[in-house]
C-alpha cells in the first residue's frame, strides 16, 4: 500500500488534494488511502449523540458517501451533546440539519438521507448499500436489528453505546469475528436500563465514544491497524480508564454461529420484550388516559384529582406540574403503602413523556385502585399545551 | 493455598447502571474462591443487586456478562471459575444509549 498506484478508485481533484493534505502525507494513508476513503460508503444509524461526531469526522475525512438514518426532529435537550445540530435547528428534522452541517464541513461528500425508522422490513435493503455500518442508535431493539442485518448482509458494524459516564466500543459482524449477539445473547428486560432521557448522559461522552467509533470505521476502510474485532473497549470517564475485554465468536450463536437458526430479520420489539410497533424504549401500555387539557380544566375548576409523579426526584427538580406526591416508578411496588390516595380516589399519574406513568397506572389498577388514569404526554405535553414556563428536558 | 476458611480476596468492578445498588461503589472487595462465591459475598453485602444479576431460578442473567481479567467466564468454567488472590472480576452489562 506504500506505493501509490495509478488508480482504479476515483482520482482526487485538486481541491481534494489540498483539503486532505495531512492525510496524503500520513504514512499508512497517503494518496492511495485517501482514494480508498473516497470510494467508500458508511451508513450511520442515528444522527444523535454518537452519530454527530462520527458523521462529522467521517465527512471531514473524505468518505465518499455517508448515509444517515434518523426520523427525529431536533430538540433543545439534544444540543448538550449532538453537535450536528445547532440552536437554530430546533424543530427541524435531524437529517436536514445533519445534511447542512456535513455539506458545510465537506462538500465533496455525498450525503444520503434515510428519513425513516430502521425496521425489519427496510434494514437489509438500506444496509447492503454500504461498506460499513456505524451503529449509534439508542435502544436495544435497534441494536439487535442492526447486528442481524449486518451479519446477514456481511457488513461490518462499528458499534458504540453510552450510558451516563461510560461507553462501550467494538467491531461486530466481520467474517472473522463475533457479532453483538455473541457478546450479548439477550437484551435486558425493558425498563431495567434507564434511557439517556431518564438516566442522564455526560454531554462530552458521545463525543469521545463516537470519535472512537469513527476511528474504527476509518481503520477498517483503509485496512490499517487492529480494529476492535473480538474486543470490547470499556471506557469509564470518571476514573478515566480504558480497558479491553475479549469477546469470542459463539459457535452456538443463532445468527453468526456454526449452524445459524435465524436467517432472516425478526420482530425485535418482541425479542426485547416490548409491545409491537414501538421502536423506542418508551413502553406504551393500553391503560386509561387523560389529557393535560382535561387535568388543567379540572384544576381551574377546583376539582383536581390526586396527581402522582412517578419520575426520579432529580427530574422533579428540573420541571414539575405540581403533583401531590412523588414516588419513582421502580420504587412504587414497594412503596404503595405510602400512597396518600385511597383505592377509590381518582388518581392521575404522570412522568416525563407518559411511558413510565402508563406502567405505574397499570400497577395501581392491578393492585385494586379503581380510578387511575395516565396523563398522556406527561411533562412534555404540559409544557407544550398548558404552561411553556415548565421546561422540557 | 486457600483453605475452606480463608478464601482469596478479590475485587469486583461494578458498572454504572448497577452502582445505585452498591452505595455508589465502583469497586467492591469481596472474598471467594470461585466467581459464584465472590458474587454471593457481593450480594450478601448488597442484596438489592441480586435480581439484577440472577434469574429467580438462580442462573446468571444472560444479558449480564461476567469477566475474570479480560476473559468472559462463559469461556472459562462459568460461575465455578476459580479465582486467585487479587483477581479482578468485572460485571459488564449491555448498555444501549447513543
Amino acid at each position: 500500500m506504500a506505493t501509490p498506484t495509478p488508480s482504479a478508485p476515483p482520482a482526487l481533484s485538486t481541491a481534494e488534494v489540498q483539503r486532505y493534505g495531512r492525510h496524503l502525507t500520513l504514512p499508512k494513508v497517503g494518496k492511495a488511502g485517501q482514494e480508498k476513503l473516497k470510494a467508500s460508503s458508511v451508513l450511520i444509524v442515528g444522527a444523535g449523540g454518537l452519530g454527530s461526531p462520527a458523521a462529522m469526522y467521517l465527512a471531514a475525512a473524505g468518505i465518499g458517501r455517508i448515509g444517515l438514518v434518523d426520523f427525529d426532529t431536533v430538540e433543545t435537550s439534544n444540543l448538550q451533546r449532538q453537535l450536528l445540530h445547532g440552536t437554530s435547528d430546533v424543530g427541524r428534522p435531524k437529517l436536514a440539519s445533519a445534511r447542512d452541517r456535513l455539506k458545510d464541513l465537506n462538500p465533496h461528500v455525498e450525503v444520503v438521507l434515510h428519513e425513516t425508522r430502521l425496521t425489519s422490513e427496510n434494514a437489509l435493503g438500506i444496509v447492503e448499500g454500504y461498506d460499513i455500518v456505524a451503529d449509534g442508535t439508542d435502544n436495544f431493539p435497534a441494536r439487535y436489528l442492526i447486528n442481524d442485518a449486518c451479519v446477514l448482509t456481511g457488513t461490518p458494524n462499528a458499534y458504540a453505546s453510552i450510558f451516563r459516564f461510560e461507553g462501550q466500543v467494538s467491531v461486530f459482524a466481520t467474517p472473522e469475528g463475533p457479532c453483538y449477539r455473541c457478546a450479548y445473547p439477550e437484551p435486558p428486560p425493558p425498563g431495567l436500563v434507564p434511557s439517556c432521557a431518564e438516566g442522564g448522559v455526560l454531554g462530552i461522552l458521545p463525543g469521545l465514544v463516537g470519535t472512537l467509533q469513527a476511528t474504527e470505521v476509518i481503520k477498517m476502510l483503509l485496512g490499517i491497524g487492529d480494529p476492535l474485532i473480538g474486543r470490547l473497549l470499556l471506557i469509564d470517564t470518571l476514573p478515566m480508564t480504558f480497558r479491553t475485554l475479549k469477546i469470542r465468536q459463539n459457535p452456538d450463536c443463532p445468527v453468526c454461529g456454526d449452524h445459524p437458526t435465524q436467517t432472516e430479520l425478526i420482530d425485535y420489539e418482541a425479542f426485547c420484550g416490548l409491545p409491537p410497533e414501538n421502536g423506542t424504549d418508551d413502553t406504551m401500555h393500553n391503560v386509561p388516559e387523560t389529557t393535560v387539557t382535561a387535568l388543567h380544566a379540572r384544576r381551574e375548576a377546583g376539582t383536581s384529582p390526586f396527581v402522582l409523579d412517578v419520575r426520579k426526584p432529580r427530574e422533579a427538580e428540573i420541571a414539575a406540574l405540581g403533583a401531590d406526591q412523588l414516588i419513582p416508578v421502580d420504587e412504587l411496588p414497594d412503596r404503595l403503602d405510602e400512597l396518600k390516595a385511597t383505592k377509590d380516589d381518582e388518581i392521575v399519574i404522570h412522568c416525563r413523556s407518559g411511558a413510565r406513568s402508563a406502567k405505574a397506572t397499570q400497577l395501581l389498577l392491578d393492585h385494586g385502585y379503581t380510578d387511575v388514569k395516565n396523563l398522556a404526554g406527561g411533562i412534555l405535553a404540559w409544557s407544550e399545551e398548558i404552561d411553556s414556563s415548565v421546561p422540557q428536558y | 493455598m486457600a483453605t475452606t476458611t480463608e478464601q482469596p480476596s478479590v475485587t469486583i468492578r461494578i458498572p454504572t447502571p448497577l452502582r445505585s445498588y452498591t452505595n455508589n461503589q465502583s469497586i467492591v472487595e469481596v472474598d471467594g474462591a470461585t466467581v459464584q462465591a465472590a458474587l454471593t459475598d457481593l450480594i450478601d453485602t448488597y442484596p438489592a443487586l441480586k435480581p439484577h444479576l440472577y434469574h429467580d431460578t438462580g442462573d446468571l442473567r444472560s444479558f449480564v456478562n461476567i469477566y475474570v481479567g479480560d476473559e468472559d467466564i462463559r469461556y472459562l468454567d462459568g460461575p465455578q471459575t476459580a479465582l486467585e488472590e487479587d483477581a479482578e472480576v468485572s460485571i459488564v452489562p449491555s448498555i444501549a444509549g447513543g
